[in-house]
Formats: structure tokens, sequence, C-alpha cells
């Protein structure tokens, strides 16, 4: 397997930008838990906050999505 | 899509290997290779379709296009469509409702006036039982007072019959005693005055009958 | 490299779903050129128009199963922008159920097979993200004049914090329409890329079962997603439209 080294830290930045998505997961699971701890404490009040959650859950996903990006640039674009 | 990337890479090697040519003359075997691998980069970055800005104008044009008819469709036709459905639903169940309302209230004053019937009913009853009653009290009564009656004016009777027997019975026993005392008298060799016996019988008879 | 990895029975294009190409024809694509893109955007458009247009064609009481998912629909956006935007937002329904139809059309029908994903293109989901940006910063502007910079002038705050806040205000406003386009976007291609890797190592006679169980489970996901993406890109629409209507925080 011959390449040159500059391939090689494109191919070692796409990995580490795997890193970002497993972020962007934590922070998912992060918003997803803590509204299920609410509305399991306060269930009425719960079903007016849907919306609040999806928002929520859009943002912190919206920068795994980033990385993703980041890593589509590196692999095609760079 | 691959022909398409090799054609990409042919054109890039030529550029490439034009330009290596020229700079790098000694290391023509090294070049090529090198060409090569800038070549697949150059296909490599035309090969995320979504950054081939070649297709931009295109998509742009047509999603603008689909968007537009599919504003105009939805404001003009599909929406208007949808909301009278929505309101017309909405005053149908108002109205059932209303009507409900309606049925409740004509269910609960009918309920009332069954009751009301009831009552009537139940107090005329009453009324007719307890004009019955005096009726037939009213004629028991006048049945016993004429029994009373018949039964008093039988008393009487018996009684003046009594009386009248024992009325009798006493001239009777007077008679025989005045007959019986004249006898005596006369047995006697007495001389017998009527009027001197029947006044001593009356005189001794006097608290003996009664 | 992917496209590159060929040998042993393994070649994996999961890009390649992504290409817009000639519907008649090979050659050059130019701006007037009917493409897959076209083909796609015209069924998209034909499906959202079916179900909300023949869908409703009875205009029942007691609507059949088409007319009550049109109506579903029609509830889902308008409590959306009822409840967030408020009732003066009510007057934008029209073009946000436009919005909201469009993308989620187009994602559920990226998802059959052989299909073509106009929602995963960057330059679809880039012009539905600025169109809103534009929309929304022109509505601000006309409705509220220049109060509507009182959004990036948080009041609220400390006098000292302000400008710091009013910079990343900015920021954050200025980045909207790329994380709106780029979210929905990398959804898709994420997806629709994953879902062919996938496919691709079915190849391998000693993974396909695995391949095929996790073809099928992701698929399941994305309908999730399409689902998903659409009601967030519309509840961010509405959110904006907040913003723009109600700039004081």
């Amino acid at each position: 397997m011959e390449g040159n080294i500059g391939e090689l830290g494109q191919y070692i930045g796409v990995g580490l930008t795997a890193f970002g998505m497993g972020m962007a997961a934590l922070g998912v699971g992060n918003v997803a838990g803590n509204f299920l701890a609410g509305a399991l404490r306060n269930p009425s009040a719960a079903a007016g906050q849907t919306a609040t959650l999806f928002i929520g859950m859009a943002f912190a996903e919206a920068l795994g999505i980033f990385s993703f990006l980041v890593a589509l640039l590196l692999m095609f674009a760079v | 899509m691959f022909s398409l990337l090799q054609e990409a890479a042919h054109t890039a090697v030529e550029t490439t290997e034009g330009v290596v040519v020229h700079d790098e003359a000694a290391h023509g075997a090294d070049a090529a290779t090198h060409g090569v691998d800038a070549a697949g980069h150059a296909a490599e970055a035309a090969g995320l379709p979504q950054l081939d800005i070649a297709t931009f104008g295109n998509q742009i044009f047509w999603l603008v296009v689909t968007l537009v008819v599919l504003y105009l469709v939805l404001s003009r036709i599909a929406l208007p469509r949808i909301a009278s459905v929505l309101s017309d639903r909405q005053g149908a169940v108002t109205g059932d409702l209303m009507a409900a309302e309606e049925f409740k209230q004509k269910a609960k004053e009918a309920e009332a006036a069954y009751d009301k019937a009831l009552a009537d009913a139940r107090s005329e009853a009453q009324a007719i039982v307890a004009q019955n009653r005096a009726e037939i009290q009213a004629e028991l009564d006048a049945a016993i007072a004429k029994a009373d009656a018949e039964i008093s004016a039988r008393t009487a009777e018996s009684e003046a019959r009594i009386r009248e027997i024992r009325a009798s019975a006493d001239e009777s026993a007077r008679e025989v005693a005045r007959d019986v005392t004249a006898q005596l008298v006369a047995s006697f060799g007495g001389n017998a005055d009527d009027a001197a016996v029947s006044a001593a019988v009356e005189d001794r008879m006097k608290g003996a009958v009664q | 490299m992917a496209t590159e990895a060929t040998g042993g029975g393994l070649e994996f294009h999961p890009m390649d779903q992504f290409i817009v190409k000639p519907l008649f024809g090979a050659g050059e694509v130019h701006w007037y050129t009917p493409t897959n893109v076209t083909l796609w955007l015209a069924l998209t458009a034909l499906a959202a128009i079916a179900l909300l247009v023949l869908g409703t064609r009875g205009r029942a009481i007691v609507p059949n199963r088409a007319q009550s998912m049109a109506e579903m629909a029609y509830g889902l956006v308008y409590k959306m922008i009822e409840d967030i935007s408020g009732k003066d937002g009510l007057r934008y329904f029209p073009y946000v159920l436009t919005l909201f139809m469009f993308v989620v059309f187009a994602n559920l029908l990226g998802l059959l097979p052989m299909a073509f994903t106009v929602t995963s293109h960057i330059a679809v989901t880039g012009v539905l993200a600025m169109a809103v940006f534009l929309g929304v910063t022109a509505i601000g502007f006309i409705k509220n004049g220049t109060h509507f910079l009182d959004l990036f002038w948080v009041r609220s705050a400390p006098l000292a914090v302000r400008p710091i806040l009013a910079v990343i205000e900015v920021i954050s406003y200025f980045v909207r329409p790329l994380s709106l386009s780029i979210r929905l976007a990398g959804n898709m291609i994420a997806g629709h890329a994953v879902i062919k890797v996938f496919a691709g190592f079915a190849a391998i006679a000693a993974v396909a079962p695995v391949a095929i169980i996790a073809v099928v489970g992701m698929y399941a996901f994305e309908v999730l997603v399409a689902f998903v993406q659409a009601y967030v890109f519309t509840i961010l629409t509405c959110v904006y439209l907040k913003d723009a209507l109600h700039p004081s925080h």
C-alpha cells in the first residue's frame, strides 16, 4: 500500500471527525434523557414541550452533521 | 458515473503531465505516477456529486419551478378546501352538540310533565277514594240510624204491649180479688158493700202488684 | 477511498446515487436540462398535490384515509405555527405547509429503491434554507423596522456583556441557513450512504445476513429520520418566524 503523506493525513483526519459524530450522539442522548427525566417527574407538562425537545435535538445533531460535512470535504474536496 | 470520473481523470492526467514534464524532465517516470495520483485526486474532487457546481443551476432552476407550482396549487386549491372541510366539520359538531343539548332539555321537560301527571293522577285517586269512603260512611250511618230507629220503635211497642199485659193482669187480679173478697164476705155472712170491697182491695193491692 | 475499494467482489459506490444526470441521453447538464433531479422534484410535487388535493376531493364530513392524512398534515403544521409563531404567523401558513410537504415527500420518496433524493443536495436544501432566511429577515424588517435589531441587542443582559452577546447572536443568526440546509442534506447523505455501504457488504456471503438485517434496520430508521428532519425543518422555520414577528426576547 503505497501513497503519499498527504493522503495519510487526509484519512487520519477523516477518521478523527468520527469523534465529532460520537460527541453529537452524546449530546442528543443528553437532550432526550433529560427530557425523559423531566417528563416522568411532570408528565402533564411533557406534551407541550415536544417541540422544544425536537428543536434541542436538532441543534445538538446539527453540530454532529457539521463534523460529517468536514469528513466529506476532507475526503472529496481537499 | 465511473466513465465520467475516468474522463475527468484523463484530462487531469494530461494537464498535470504537461506541467510535470515541463518542470521536472529528469524524473519523467516518477512524475508520471505522481501525475496519476494527482489525477485520482482530481477525480475524487469531482467525486462528491453534491459539490459539483456545474449542476447547481439546473437543480436550483427546477427546484424553484417545483416550489412555485406546489405553493400555488396548495394555497389556491388545497388549503381553502381543507379549511372549509374542517370548519364544516366544526360547525356540524357544534350543531349536533347544541341539538343534543336541546333534546336533553326536552327530555327533562317531558320527565317533569310525566311526574306532574303521575302526581295529579295519584291525588285524584286519593280524592275519589276519600269521596267513596265518605259516601259509604254516610250510607252506613243512615242504615245504622234506621236500624236504631226500628229497634227503638220495636222496643217501645214491646214495652207498650208488656205494659198493657201487665195492666190487664192487674185488672184481672183486682177483679179476682174483689170477687174473692165479696164471696168471702158473703160466706162469712156479711153484706158486702161493693164500694168498700173495691176500696179495700185497692188499698191492699197498692204496691203489691208492680 | 471508498469508490476505489474494488477487489474481492466488493464494490462500494455509496455516493453514486447522488449523481445528477440528464434524463434523456448523455451530455452536459445545462440549467434547463430535464435531469433526474427534475423527475424526482416533479414526483415530489405530484405526491404532495395528490395527497392534499386529490385526497380531499370528497370534502367529506367523515373523512376517508387520504383525507384524514391530509387533514393531519394540515393540522400538524397549523398547530405548529400557532403554538410557536403565534396567531400573526398564520399569514405565512401556506408557505410553511409547502415547505413541510415538499421536504417530507422528497425525503420519503428518496427512500424508494433506485430513487434520487433531491433533499440530499446542498443546492436544493440551500435554496430552501436561504428562502426561509431571506424571507424571515425581510418580514422582520418590514414588520418591526429597526426594532428588528433588538433581536441582537439583549436588553435583559447586563450592559457590559451586551456587545459580546450581540456578536454571538449575529453569528448564530447568520449560521441559521447554513445549519438548516446542512442538517437536512447531511442527514439524507449520511443515511443513504450508510444503507449503500451495508448493501455493499451483502456481496460477501459470510456477512450477507447481517448486512441485510442492518439494511432493513437502517431503512426503518431512515423513514423515521425522513419525517423528523422535515418536522425539524418546519419547526425551525416557525421559530425563525417567531423571532421575526416578535424580536424582543
